[in-house]
């Protein structure tokens, strides 16, 4: 093994230099180790990147020459109502499910840790198993359960003399359908996750809130709460690009719903490249896609994120 | 005043699992439905009033799917590709993990900055490009798209980077000065230690793979390479050409290597989970 000898008249940044060369040298397996992921991410992430700009700005049907168009796709999407539409259903089902999901899952986490409840292990289980459910799956069950003619639900309803709810037809319910839908899938994972988040929680803290005269409710705002915000969140963030992002629970259930009422931004960029062929104005919808998520995460971190 | 306290303490506890319940049973009916489903006939799907379980009630929906609509195929196909790509998912990443927990190299910081910030970027964007290099590499209609691109995930490798953190040095100092090769180290020393952490990490592999829809989607095009999710949506037709019986069926059986996958691994599956949400 080669060892670094000084030699006289040399500078200190041919001595820096060998010393890295050096480095680089020693480290290989190193290097050989994390290889696979740039090498994958230049083929499959990188590359793709930039070619997705370049297709951005063409008119390319999937066949034949592509061909440069300029900022036609960006201006065609800026009167796209559908993809627009796309986009207000993101924020209106963010608005529906999110709140009520990681209120109930922080909830539910607390009740489960604080040893009042007998059956831990039975309940977490329970409540955790429809994410393992794939959403087509799920879609489908549950498009039979709200049928308006005799599903299940609206049978139910029946029995407490309440008319058949169109919980796939109508506009609203169908937005609502669909959080019932998500809310069910990812309950008992945020759960779950808030559960791990407690537990990191040192008891001592909540007993000395209640020492301080708290009841739980305060107890709970003000010491729980607040000592969980990374981890609520993380949660929040995951839900924000998971309510943009949805694809197979939407198709599923409503195919888009009732006059694009719940179509999602991902169904409507899926028609466009793999219904119509139509890749280059796919790829500039998706770009401003990505682009408005983006942002809205780094907001989210920006204005939630701080220390408390 | 010591009793009332007592009594409403009991009326909320009693609350409380009175909501746990009627949760649970929400939770719990659509599977419920579902199996019901199954076994019906197709005129009993929306049928008034509604069974749970029919008299007509057979396996006639399942042996269907066997015999007609190849469901050892469909389900070897989505086994082998769920297999596949967490296997080598894992190796990847535990790999590329070791690399970055137990090595000191120029640029390790840089490089794993740049490895968490490509997990920032939505899918959609390189959906259609990487659909064309696909196509231009020929792997349309096969299962490589699934198993060969996201085998380097970013995520594993930040789990079993952080993993790995914790392992003790001087078991590695100890075999380096013994001569041992760096992979050898991670094929003898490294592996046998993270083993729990690659049940979970693969657990989160395989489960995605398994449930996956819109890259299948986009991908497979002959009925005999679907994997089960395609299957159970070609089921689905307009109003009234529905097979729903099959479509629960084929449902049902989807279900059942997770459930018993998660039933035997629960620590690891949690453990799996929350890695990344939670510290410590």
């Amino acid at each position: 093994m080669a060892v670094a000898r000084t030699v006289p008249n040399v500078r200190p940044a041919d001595t820096a230099r060998r010393l890295t060369w050096q480095e680089i040298l020693k480290a290989r397996w190193a290097y050989f180790f994390i290889a696979p992921f740039y090498l994958s991410y230049a083929i499959f992430g990188l590359y793709p990147l930039l070619f997705s700009i370049y297709l951005a700005l063409s008119d390319f049907k999937g066949l034949g020459t592509i061909r440069f168009v300029g900022l036609d796709n960006f201006r065609r999407l800026a009167l796209d109502r559908v993809f627009w539409q796309s986009m207000e259903n993101g924020v209106l089902l963010f608005i529906l499910y999110v709140p009520v999901m990681l209120f109930l899952s922080l909830v539910l986490a607390v009740l489960l840790n604080s040893g009042r409840v007998r059956g831990f292990r039975f309940f977490r289980t329970l409540i955790f198993v429809p994410y393992i459910t794939n959403m087509v799956a799920a879609g489908f069950t549950f498009k039979i359960l709200l049928a308006k003619t005799n599903g299940l639900v609206n049978i139910a309803l029946g029995l407490l003399s309440i008319p058949p709810v169109p919980w796939l037809e109508d506009v609203w319910a169908a937005r609502i359908s669909l959080s019932l839908l998500i809310i069910w899938a990812w309950l008992g994972y945020n759960m779950v996750i808030m559960l791990a988040g407690l537990q990191t929680i040192p008891a001592d803290l909540t007993e000395a809130a209640r020492v301080d005269g708290a009841n739980s409710r305060q107890a709970f705002f003000h010491v729980t709460v607040p000592l969980m915000r990374p981890v609520i969140l993380f949660c929040a963030v995951m839900s924000t690009i998971g309510s943009f992002g949805l694809f197979t629970e939407v198709l599923t259930l409503t195919g888009g719903g009732p006059m694009n009422a719940t179509i999602t931004p991902i169904i409507r960029i899926y028609g466009v490249a793999f219904g119509s062929l139509q890749f280059g104005y796919a790829s500039a919808m998706a770009y401003t896609f990505a682009a408005i998520i983006f942002m809205l995460t780094i907001l989210q971190y920006r204005f939630f994120g701080r220390e408390g | 005043m010591l009793s009332t306290r007592r009594l409403v303490r009991g009326l909320t506890t009693s609350l409380i699992y009175l909501v746990l319940i009627l949760l649970c049973a929400f939770m719990i009916l659509p599977f419920i439905w579902m199996l019901s489903t199954s076994f019906k006939m197709p005129d009993e799907v929306f049928g008034f009033p509604p069974v749970l379980i029919s008299r007509k009630a057979s396996f006639m929906n399942y042996t269907y799917l066997l015999e007609q609509k190849k469901l050892l195929l469909i389900v070897g196909n989505t086994f082998f590709v769920s297999l596949s790509s967490s296997l080598l998912s894992l190796f990847f990443c535990s790999l590329a993990g070791y690399g970055f927990a137990k090595h000191k190299f120029p640029g390790r910081g840089p490089l794993f900055s740049f490895l968490l910030a490509t997990m920032v970027i939505p899918g959609a964007v390189t959906m259609v490009p990487v659909f064309i290099i696909m196509r231009t590499l020929k792997w349309v209609d096969t299962f490589l798209p699934l198993i060969i691109p996201g085998a380097a995930s970013a995520f594993g490798i930040f789990f079993m980077r952080q993993y790995i953190s914790s392992i003790n040095d001087e078991l590695i100092d100890a075999a380096r000065i013994d001569g041992a090769g760096e992979f050898s180290i991670y094929s003898r020393i490294i592996l046998p230690i993270i083993s729990p952490g690659l049940v979970s990490l693969g657990l989160i592999f395989f489960m995605g793979s398994w449930n996956n829809y819109l890259w299948p989607l986009i991908i497979l095009k002959s009925p005999d390479k679907f994997t089960i999710p395609l299957a159970i949506a070609s089921f689905g037709g307009a109003v009234g050409l529905t097979n729903y019986n099959a479509q629960m069926a084929m449902s049902v059986i989807s279900i059942i290597p997770l459930l018993i996958i998660f039933l035997a691994f629960q620590k690891r599956f949690v453990e799996g989970i929350t890695a990344g949400a939670v510290k410590g």
